[in-house]
């Protein structure tokens, strides 16, 4: 045996701790760190002078109003939709479950600002499908989705396969006797739903709805597309707006306003998670899923109406978006002689920042899932297998900027990089780099997410068997927990890719010229009346999103449960 | 190959002791099976001779060598132990074959020689053709001995059993227990193997060390734990001992002594110290006792058939409302509520404290 063994294999657990502790501290603490700080020291000089600005700004007090009223009406449309759908999905026998869900699911992975602007095209004066039913509003008139309502509507549909992922997951968790016992002492099915099933359901439909709402709360890309063109800000667009319009001047004032919405974001946060630890896990121990309600001759009926809304909230505005995308110009009929991919051809080969911007955006994603998935596999295997109190807060630091809204963040990482950086005295601030430092910070949990739930399924034995075999940490991570945890990671990783390859809220407000990303140039399409160009880039980044999470099925039995929110 | 030595060790987790002040020793070569109820402290001390825990207090010694105590922790990639364990834990991405040779590969034996040995290894444990199987292809049995052919190859100071056959279903397990059995006698390697099941422990052990809350209350051949139980908690724990409260009547003479329990006389074995008077505890089980035409009276509540042999709980009446169970010979000269004699054919005193 080598004599020099024994105390290499302790100093490289401990040396590779300390540098995650190091990284995940800097990338997810110090920008909110530097944000609060702004907030109340503007400048760097303590004073409460960016607060009363905020404070005494009836525009600001009006987004917030605004913020708090989309969010809510969405919430309760997300829980009354995403709850039915939960129910009849998991407690019924309709057939081809698993295509319905990866459908119903599709709007969580596809970005909001392509939701909205496909919900346009078929709800517009110049929606073909209106106009062949007779109920297109005339030319000119105003799209009925740019108003509050309209943002209320395309929160509920994005966000709703929250309520149904939180509400199915507790299903499944429920022990088949309680059902049974009901039934056997004469309740009728929906009594047992009303008076079983959904009070013992209470703790995930709140943790549900909260997380619904915090994610309203921060949506960019809805109210950027149905808010902005009518005056409706919330306060992300109106930071954007302040940001866009004084620069860097503004940034103390919308440090504020990013510490406001965080704060009640973090509000709804610990609610979740309170009420999520409230479930009864004692229940859950051996729980065989109660056998579904057959519901004879309505199965059709149910099915029927099920497929049709969700098709129509879903695939129906992709097909108007695709519409659009091939229309070679505005108000040219479509019909297979005059649809021509020229919008495409001319996204892809002409447009320079479009071209910049697939490119910028692949390789930013890309860059994202490797770096995060790396890091992930180590701090999963600290934070899974040495439970310290270190670890425990390194969870929370990795978990709060995905959780708290995407502006909180962005603002954070101007301020943080606004100047060059200490001692390297690299500069990120107007260059892609920042873009890369704020998707490793929000996406990180992410990846984290499904490597942290692969090591708790993996039995520890499998380690210690390599170290008595001789092996040291970095022989044993290399040779046998990184083939082993493979497919989570791939997982993980292409969470990730699909979350920055979509995302408009960072790129919004860190995006420079020559580092545009996909959103960047969809929405300036958008603004610009050039919607067939901003649907010839939205239908691509649909085929790659729907692509990737299709190709993720085929390893999918190696996955544990709930790991890809699309696969049932 | 070495013996283990374990002086005075505690385990302290949280301030509660799971193992308090722990000595055992396991001779060069020797089976030493560690029995216990569940969180006795058995799993924790194989996972201290392992390294995997870090004793508060104390020293383990594998062979000559000072592996834990002292301000030293050799860690376990260090050891030089084998362990089978329950899971098994063989790495689902290689076959066999790298399976067995992976400890080799890290101690950097060269490729020919580890070719060797992996197949030598596969050949003991009867699964010479199997080297390019995956493990998720493979029976229960076939994985346990793949894990013990992993253990082989890597030829450890000391083997580390964890509960190897409580994944396995009744009949594997008798098959698996005489492949553990062959196994060291074939390699002569040092074992320690852990198990809350005392027949697994009886038949498997050179000597066999009984645990309960995070103490050792005896180390002895199965046949001596079972004949002679050093204390109360081991003879009712061994062979469901039953404990019968009695004074001691007489000398002692050629390992034997006179007692009166429960008001009736007995002759039962007993140590050399035994003193002349005193109370006693007498450990009988159930082959011990007899039904007589005079002795102790009681009821039969129960009668349960065993095949070959009934087995009759009699409640016995005042002074002393205990309950025994008696072996009884079919067919059966006793019936339910049957108000019966029990006498004491032999028994075992055990020590005072």
């Amino acid at each position: 045996m080598n004599p020099a063994a024994p105390a290499s294999p302790f100093r490289q657990d401990t040396a590779t701790l300390a540098l995650l502790a190091v990284l995940v501290a800097a990338l997810s603490l110090s920008p909110l760190v530097r944000l609060v700080w702004e907030a109340v020291a503007p400048g760097g000089v303590l004073s409460g002078s960016a607060i009363e600005r905020v404070w005494s700004s009836p525009a600001v007090w009006k987004a917030l109003g605004n913020s708090l009223e989309t969010s809510v009406g969405a919430t309760l449309l997300a829980l009354v939709a995403g709850t039915a759908v939960a129910l009849v999905v998991t407690l019924t026998d309709i057939r081809a479950r698993h295509a319905f869900v990866f459908v119903f699911v599709m709007p969580l992975i596809i970005a909001p600002q392509v939701m909205a602007l496909a919900w346009l095209q078929v709800s517009g004066p110049s929606s073909a499908l209106l106009a062949m039913l007779g109920l297109a509003p005339p030319l000119g008139a105003r799209n009925p989705l740019y108003s509050r309502e309209g943002i209320i509507l395309l929160l509920a549909v994005e966000y709703a396969p929250l309520v149904f992922l939180t509400l199915r997951a507790g299903l499944r968790a429920l022990p088949r006797e309680l059902v049974e016992a009901a039934l056997s002492a004469g309740a009728s099915r929906l009594t047992v739903v009303r008076t079983i099933i959904l009070p013992l359901m209470t703790p995930s439909l709140v943790a549900g709805a909260a997380l619904v709402f915090v994610s309203c709360l921060g949506n960019f890309g809805v109210p950027a597309f149905l808010g902005i063109p009518g005056g409706y800000l919330t306060l992300p667009t109106l930071i954007y707006q302040r940001l866009a319009g004084l620069g860097p001047g503004a940034l103390s004032e919308v440090a504020v306003m990013s510490v406001i919405i965080g704060a009640i974001a973090l509000a709804g946060i610990v609610l979740q998670d309170v009420m999520l630890r409230r479930r009864d896990y004692r229940t859950s121990a051996l729980a065989t899923p109660a056998r579904p309600f057959a519901l004879g001759a309505f199965r059709l009926p149910v099915e029927l109406a099920l497929w049709s809304v969700t098709l129509l909230a879903v695939a129906l505005p992709i097909l108007g978006l695709l519409a659009t995308a091939l229309t070679p110009a505005y108000g040219v009929p479509l019909n297979a002689a005059t649809a021509s991919a020229a919008n495409f051809a001319y996204v892809v080969f002409e447009h320079q920042a479009a071209k910049r911007a697939l490119l910028n955006s692949v390789s930013l994603s890309a860059a994202a899932a490797v770096l995060i998935t790396a890091l992930s596999v180590l701090l999963a295997y600290f934070v899974v297998w040495r439970k310290t109190a270190l670890l425990r807060w390194l969870n929370v630091a990795a978990e709060l900027p995905y959780a708290l809204p995407g502006v909180v963040l962005s603002i954070a990482c101007i301020l943080l990089f606004l100047k060059p950086l200490p001692v390297l005295g690299l500069s990120l601030y107007n260059t892609v780099w920042i873009l890369l430092a704020a998707y490793l910070a929000r996406f990180l949990v992410l990846g984290l997410r499904p490597v942290v739930s692969g090591y708790h399924q993996l039995d520890r034995a499998i380690e210690e068997a390599a170290q008595v075999a001789g092996a040291g940490f970095l022989r044993r991570l290399v040779t046998v927990i990184l083939p082993v945890m493979a497919p989570v990671a791939a997982a993980g990783a292409i969470l990730v890719f699909l979350t920055a390859f979509n995302e408009l809220t960072h790129s919004a407000l860190l995006w420079s010229s020559g580092a545009e990303t996909l959103g960047v140039v969809v929405f300036s399409f958008e603004q610009g009346g050039e919607s067939s160009y901003a649907a010839a880039l939205s239908i691509l980044t649909i085929l790659v999103t729907i692509g990737l999470a299709l190709a993720t099925l085929l390893f999918q039995h190696r996955l544990p449960q709930g790991v890809l929110p699309w696969r049932d | 190959m070495a013996g283990l030595s374990i002086e005075g060790v505690t385990k302290l987790f949280d301030g509660h002791a799971a193992l308090e002040d722990v000595s055992l020793r396991a001779g060069d070569g020797e089976f030493l099976a560690l029995l216990g109820p569940s969180g006795c402290g058995k799993t924790t001390m194989l996972r201290l001779v392992a390294g995997f825990e870090t004793a508060s207090a104390g020293r383990i010694r594998l062979g000559e060598r000072l592996v834990s105590g002292e301000g030293v922790h050799v860690p376990p990639e260090a050891r030089r132990t084998g362990i089978v364990f329950q899971s098994y834990a063989l790495w689902p991405h290689m076959d066999v074959g790298e399976n067995v040779a992976y400890a080799l590969k890290v101690q950097g034996v060269p490729p020919a020689e580890r070719e060797a040995r992996v197949a030598r290894a596969l050949e003991t444990v009867g699964l010479g053709a199997f080297r390019s199987r995956r493990p998720a292809l493979l029976s229960g049995g076939q994985r346990q001995r793949v894990a013990l052919a992993r253990c082989l190859a890597m030829q450890p100071d000391i083997v580390l059993l964890d509960e190897p056959l409580a994944n396995l279903d009744a009949h594997l397990r008798t098959s698996m227990e005489e492949e553990f059995a062959a196994f060291h006698r074939r390699t002569g390697t040092t074992m320690l193997y852990i198990t809350h099941d005392q027949a697994e422990a009886m038949a498997l052990a050179d000597r066999i060390a009984v645990m309960d809350k995070g103490r050792i209350l005896q180390v002895a051949s199965p046949s001596r734990l079972y004949r002679e139980p050093a204390d109360v908690t081991v003879a009712r724990f061994i062979g469901a001992g039953m404990i019968l409260p009695g004074v001691i009547a007489g000398p002692v003479s050629a390992g034997r002594v006179a007692v009166r329990a429960l008001g009736h006389g007995a002759v039962v074995r007993c140590r050399r110290d035994t003193p002349a008077s005193g109370d006693a505890a007498l450990c009988v089980r159930a082959d011990d006792l007899a039904m007589a035409s005079a002795g102790m009276a009681g009821r039969v509540d129960r009668l349960v058939y065993q095949g070959g042999h009934f087995l009759a709980d009699v409640a016995l009446e005042a002074p002393s409302p205990l309950q025994v169970r008696v072996q009884v010979a079919e067919p059966a000269p006793v019936a339910l509520g049957d108000r019966v004699h029990v006498s004491i054919r032999d028994g075992w005193l055990v020590p005072a404290r």
